[in-house]
């Protein structure tokens, strides 16, 4: 089985004291594969990596990552995939190449430290302090430490959170970079753009379920979608229509106007659109009674309760 | 990012003659990370080792006159319970206060998540603990050689009673120190979730108070933990032999010293097999 998916999941299940997190995911993920699951904070995002990460049991399900079980794999394993981890930026007082050359150490056949500080674009700073790093020079150190094994595997949570524009467009260059190099890569992002930019395939989940998997141009029907067909008509308000043959629509508006339509704009919807549509239509299933729990947030919703109400934020 | 960069060689794939690396080779590399990290942290250099050496000299000036009795040194009853405080220090309170944070910063999930050993993490912390707690022995005894005219014991019974209870006394305080750092919820609660208890022992168990001044009930209460009996093993190997007649028993205990110090490092490590975590809890 090692020479087929990256990933393999099947009805995976995971509950936090009654709190269902996850409640019944299918994943297949295929080698050299750039994987995005996409979704709202608390949908069960972080539990699912963490638990093809080896970092949490499941209650329930098969879940196969490079041929292994993650909740039983061993050290050789480990020493397959990558994980670059969403974490605060205190660490030891090391350099930047010092501890990327001690993590590389545990790795057999890792890439050279160097080589990895210069692909995540650190080699100006590989003598500083990590604490004398900023926040996205550290983000950078983090993918540094998850690439530095040469991993087969490689799960990115949240990659580019706190990263400028420019330093994210470098991030996205070095995904394709391992990508060529055939590297199978997982990412979680709230960022729709990063998703479009990188990923083969996206996978949307919402409340613990994924309710829409496919390519980025396709996803939620996208492709297939009604056009919006918009013109404005001489001395009257814009017009409108959501249409599935936007095609014929202009030939009959060029007929109209025998020639130029004033004011034409012709949209597909963006992967925002679909993207909020699909969560909006999953947020129903919040309420379905497999999920009856008493939820803090749906009370404070119904009564007025005051804005800075925050229980049990300081214990 | 520069992107001329080029990817070197062919992508070995596992399997490939590619053997993980030694978990004993793994354990040094972690022990000196360690150690650096350590010698780098001049808040914890200056906690660790600056604290209990200028408590020496403090309390030895301040207690000087009434401490001489039987034959016993200012310098010989200090530094032998400041010895004993100073490898409670280095052992279980930086070990509890370090790992807390490493905890919260999640260095030890980043660790857990590579092919590193587990083994290795406790071996580099084993290698930490060793180096500092012999420093922080060899600096609290030059200050008592060079405050106190304090001397060196000469008789190599004593210096196997300094052995066994430097040994037993820094096992159980390590490990004891492994397990208590998970019972600060935060990083920065660490400091004085450790401390307070930790300086409540020191003045109840003879290092900071000759344990002869000490009330009654407060000895039976320090008597239950690893530190009273890390003192009274260390004023054995640096006190007159005649300064027996002051501990509360009249003599040396030192078997059951022994058995104290085993018990607490056999109790240490069913606590850390039984409560450590790789993540904090969220």
């Amino acid at each position: 089985m090692d020479n087929g998916a990256a990933v393999m999941v099947r009805d995976l299940r995971k509950s936090y004291r009654h709190v269902a997190a996850v409640r019944g995911i299918d994943l297949e993920i295929s080698r050299g594969e750039v994987f995005a699951l996409l979704g709202p904070n608390g949908a069960g995002k972080t539990t699912t990596v963490e638990i093809l990460e080896g970092f949490r049991r499941r209650d329930h399900g098969t879940v196969d990552v490079l041929g292994e079980d993650p909740a039983r794999a061993g050290r050789a394993w480990r020493a397959r995939i990558g994980i670059v981890l969403q974490l605060s930026s205190a660490g030891p007082e090391l350099t930047v190449l010092e501890i990327v050359r001690h993590f590389a150490a545990f790795y057999p056949g890792s890439r050279r430290a160097e080589e990895a500080i210069d692909l995540v674009g650190l080699a100006g700073q590989a003598q500083s302090r990590i604490s004398a790093l900023s926040g996205g020079q550290t983000r950078r150190l983090d993918v540094a430490l998850g690439i530095v094994g040469r991993p087969e595997m490689l799960f990115l949570d949240e990659p580019t959170t706190g990263f400028d524009p420019e330093a994210r467009r470098q991030f996205w260059q070095l995904i394709r970079t391992l990508r060529e190099d055939g590297t199978t890569i997982v990412l979680t992002t709230h960022y729709l753009d990063e998703a479009e930019a990188l990923a083969d395939r996206i996978a949307v989940i919402a409340s613990g379920l994924i309710v829409a998997e496919g390519a980025p141009d396709t996803l939620g029907g996208r492709a297939s979608a009604a056009a919006r067909v918009s013109w404005e008509p001489p001395g009257g308000a814009r017009r409108t229509v959501e249409t599935s043959t936007p095609t014929a629509t202009i030939t009959e508006l060029a007929r109209q106007f025998s020639g130029e339509i004033p004011g034409l704009v012709v949209t597909r919807p963006t992967l925002e659109d679909v993207y909020l549509d699909l969560i909006a239509a999953a947020e129903p299933a919040a309420a379905d009674p497999e999920l009856a729990e008493p939820a803090p947030a749906e009370p404070a919703a119904a009564e007025p309760a005051p804005a800075d109400s925050e229980p049990q934020a300081l214990s | 990012m520069t992107q001329s960069i080029k990817l070197a060689g062919p992508r070995t794939r596992p399997g490939a003659a590619t053997e993980l690396p030694g978990a004993w080779r793994l354990g040094m590399a972690r022990g000196g990370v360690e150690v650096k990290t350590f010698f780098r942290d001049k808040m914890a250099v200056a906690f660790i080792f600056g604290l209990p050496s200028i408590l020496l000299v403090l309390l030895g000036s301040i207690f000087g006159s009434q401490a001489a009795a039987q034959g016993v040194t200012v310098g010989q009853l200090f530094t032998a319970g400041m010895i004993a405080g100073g490898i409670m220090s280095t052992s279980f309170q930086y070990l509890a206060i370090s790992i807390a944070t490493e905890r919260e910063n999640g260095m030890l999930k980043r660790l857990s998540g590579t092919p590193m050993p587990r083994t290795a993490y406790f071996a580099g912390k084993l290698v930490q603990v060793m180096v500092c707690t012999v420093a922080e022995t060899v600096l609290l005894i030059a200050v008592g050689m060079l405050f106190y005219h304090l001397h060196l014991p000469t008789e190599p019974g004593r210096w196997w009673t300094f052995a066994w209870v430097f040994v037993l006394g820094s096992a159980a305080c390590a490990l004891l120190g492994i397990a208590a750092s998970s019972v600060p919820r935060s990083a920065a609660s660490a400091m004085p979730v450790i401390t307070l208890p930790f300086t409540v022992l020191q003045f109840i168990s003879g290092v900071y108070v000759p344990f002869s001044v000490v009330p009654h009930w407060m000895r039976i209460v320090a008597s239950f933990f690893p530190l009273k009996w890390m003192a009274q093993g260390m004023r054995s190997v640096f006190l007159p032999e005649q300064a027996a007649a002051l501990e509360p028993a009249g003599s040396w205990e030192h078997g059951r010293t022994a058995l104290v110090l085993l018990a607490w490092t056999a109790a240490g490590l069913v606590l850390c097999i039984r409560t450590f975590r790789w993540q904090s809890r969220r």
